[in-house]
């Protein structure tokens, strides 16, 4: 078939033209304001090599931002996928209403991280409360995302119950797919349920983990929405003698200490180490996945 | 093969499908996670059906009178301070816009790129695809000051707009679309475009009354991977539109609305629960292609 060049070009014209002003420009303005005195509002912006970058890892906040963010991933990543694999081998199984579990579990995923954010908040330091006092249990009497030590978990449950249903039904594919005589002869066999999960399962399923490993890193460490609707940093706590927010993850910090604090050269300079840091994560995550799937 | 076999095979088989007293406890514990997993939901629904000091009293409790959901509905929609209803509109439009321009101009970009083997097109489509990498938070501040820039240089606003915010997500849903039609398309073969030119169908009209019809299962994917993004999406309107323009989305309004009436929790849930309704209701009616359009957009 004869091709016109010029009728390709304007196929692809759009995408690249809005591809180039929505992300290229601005990721390499994005690079080159972390290397100057941006404040946003000055026509005039000076080079400042990589002092803004210097700054950062001497403040308090941004460095306890980044622990967390860490930790919150780590739970996140075993949470979610463990509850999404559990929920998966349920509804695979023989269960009467697989199919209304199946949706009812993944539905959640479906309402955004801002809805969702206010109704967590309303049921830790409402409902949550409510019933400490009503029970009597002490934990529970005061709301866990008003308390530093248990908010990143409180988050991370909220994460999970929104989560684990999407991962689940990667899972759910994944399982689908391996043909039911496999499972069947190791079951002639004489491999209870736990050993064909472990030794046939599981190995089969490699190439789901690398992907819902992958998603659910990505996602904790560029939480956004649901910290700024649940916690919104807070609550308050001291860290390395200065009062800091003790939920405030990356990504949030980064927002604020553009919006906040005005330092947008700052917040500029921050969001590119975010940026390194994921881009390693990810593809440690997916080189480790993928040798293991050659393993397998 | 001894007749015994099968025999022992099939009396484990009905071992599992029946009476297992494991199956009953996966059965009886499924239900109770379930029942777990929608209390935020019935939550939600019975203190929109509250007022504010009946929330206080007990946030658990069974309404008294669901009346009360009714008037709450109207006190948020007749609020002054945030414009719910033309908050949901506006977040029709710029969701169908969006998707629109995405499904039509990615299958383009796709399908140019498909059939010119050639390294030019592998080097767009890696820079297309390894773009999907940056996060949102690097690109934010310089895309504000860059659509400022220019729209003050096209004498064209591009902040506050319908266009503008349809023309980021484009910019922002691209790369991902490609990528999925991008494997799709490859699997067409050539012999089906070539015969239609043959007969003396022009380029363009082959792409249009050949490939697009094609395309239909994958464009229900890339539609609902975006559609579900830009529906939730918070900070790129808050970004573009201002949390306080003339233009609205429903997070926006959300945001809005609870920022101005804090721990008034009757009203902050019904306004919830308004959100989360039409995205439930859709869910109903397209719950298999929704499913569908997740998982394999993530697996490819």
């Amino acid at each position: 078939m004869k091709r016109r060049g010029w009728i390709d070009a304007l196929f692809i014209f759009p995408c690249a033209f809005a591809f180039i002003m929505v992300i290229i420009v601005p990721f390499g303005l994005g690079i080159y304001y972390a290397m100057t005195d941006w404040n946003g509002v000055n026509p005039i912006v000076n080079w400042v090599g990589l002092s803004n970058f210097q700054g950062m890892f001497s403040e308090p906040q941004f460095i306890y931002s980044f622990l967390i963010t860490l930790m919150y991933t780590a739970i996140n990543v075993v949470f979610v996928n463990i509850v999404g694999f559990g929920l998966a081998l349920l509804v695979t199984g023989k269960l009467r209403l697989r199919n209304i579990y199946r949706a009812g579990f993944f539905v959640p995923n479906l309402i955004g991280g801002i809805v969702l954010g206010y109704i967590w908040q309303f049921i830790f330091n409402n409902v949550q409360v409510d019933m400490g006092n009503a029970l009597g249990i002490a934990f529970l009497q005061k709301s866990l995302i008003s308390r530093p030590d248990t908010v990143i978990w409180a988050m991370s449950v909220v994460n999970t119950w929104q989560y684990a249903g999407y991962i689940m039904m990667i899972y759910v594919a994944s399982i689908q797919s391996i043909p039911g005589s496999v499972m069947e002869a190791a079951s002639v066999d004489g491999a209870n349920f736990f050993q064909r999960v472990r030794r046939i399962l599981i190995p089969m399923m490699a190439s789901a983990f690398t992907i819902t490993l992958f998603l659910t890193l990505t996602n904790s460490f560029k939480q956004f929405d649901l910290n700024f609707t649940l916690t919104n940093g807070g609550p308050a706590m001291r860290f390395m003698a200065k009062p800091i927010r003790s939920s405030q993850l990356l990504a949030m910090d980064i927002y604020r200490t553009a919006n906040q604090q005005n330092l947008m050269a700052q917040a500029q300079a921050k969001a590119v180490i975010f940026f390194i840091v994921l881009v390693i994560f990810s593809l440690t995550q997916v080189y480790l996945n993928k040798r293991k799937e050659l393993e397998a | 093969m001894s007749q015994l076999e099968p025999v022992a095979g099939n009396k484990r088989r009905f071992r599992d499908e029946g009476r297992s007293p494991g199956l009953i406890i996966a059965e009886v514990g499924t239900m109770l996670l379930f029942l777990l997993f929608m209390v935020p939901f019935l939550l939600v629904l019975l203190n929109s059906a509250k007022t504010a000091k009946e929330i206080i009293f007990s946030p658990v409790s069974w309404p008294q009178n669901w009346g009360q959901l009714g008037e709450n509905i109207t006190a948020i929609f007749n609020n002054p301070s945030t414009d719910y209803l033309g908050a949901f509109v506006d977040s029709v439009i710029i969701t169908v816009a969006s998707l629109a321009v995405i499904a039509l101009f990615s299958a383009m970009c796709a399908w140019a790129l498909v059939r010119n083997r050639k390294g030019w097109s592998t080097a767009i489509f890696m820079a297309f695809v390894s773009a999907m990498v940056i996060p949102f938070q690097v690109v934010m501040f310089p895309l504000v000051k860059w659509f400022k820039i220019m729209g003050d240089a096209i004498g064209f606003p591009l902040l506050g707009t319908y266009h503008g915010i349809v023309f980021a997500y484009l910019g922002f849903g691209c790369s991902m679309s490609i990528f999925i039609l991008h494997g799709f398309i490859k699997s067409i073969p050539m012999e089906l475009e070539e015969a239609a030119t043959i007969d003396g169908c022009s380029q363009v009209r082959t792409f249009f009354e050949i490939v697009i019809p094609l395309l239909q299962p994958t464009f229900i994917t890339v539609l609902i991977l975006n559609g579900i993004w830009i529906w939730n999406d918070y900070l790129l309107p808050l970004l573009i539109l201002g949390s306080a323009g003339e233009v609205q989305t429903i997070p926006l309004a959300v945001t809005a609305f609870a920022g101005s009436y804090l721990k008034q929790w009757d009203l902050i849930l019904t306004s919830a629960l308004l959100a989360m309704i039409p995205i439930i209701v859709l869910f109903l009616f397209a719950q298999r292609y929704i499913i569908k359009g997740m998982v394999e957009g993530a697996i490819k």
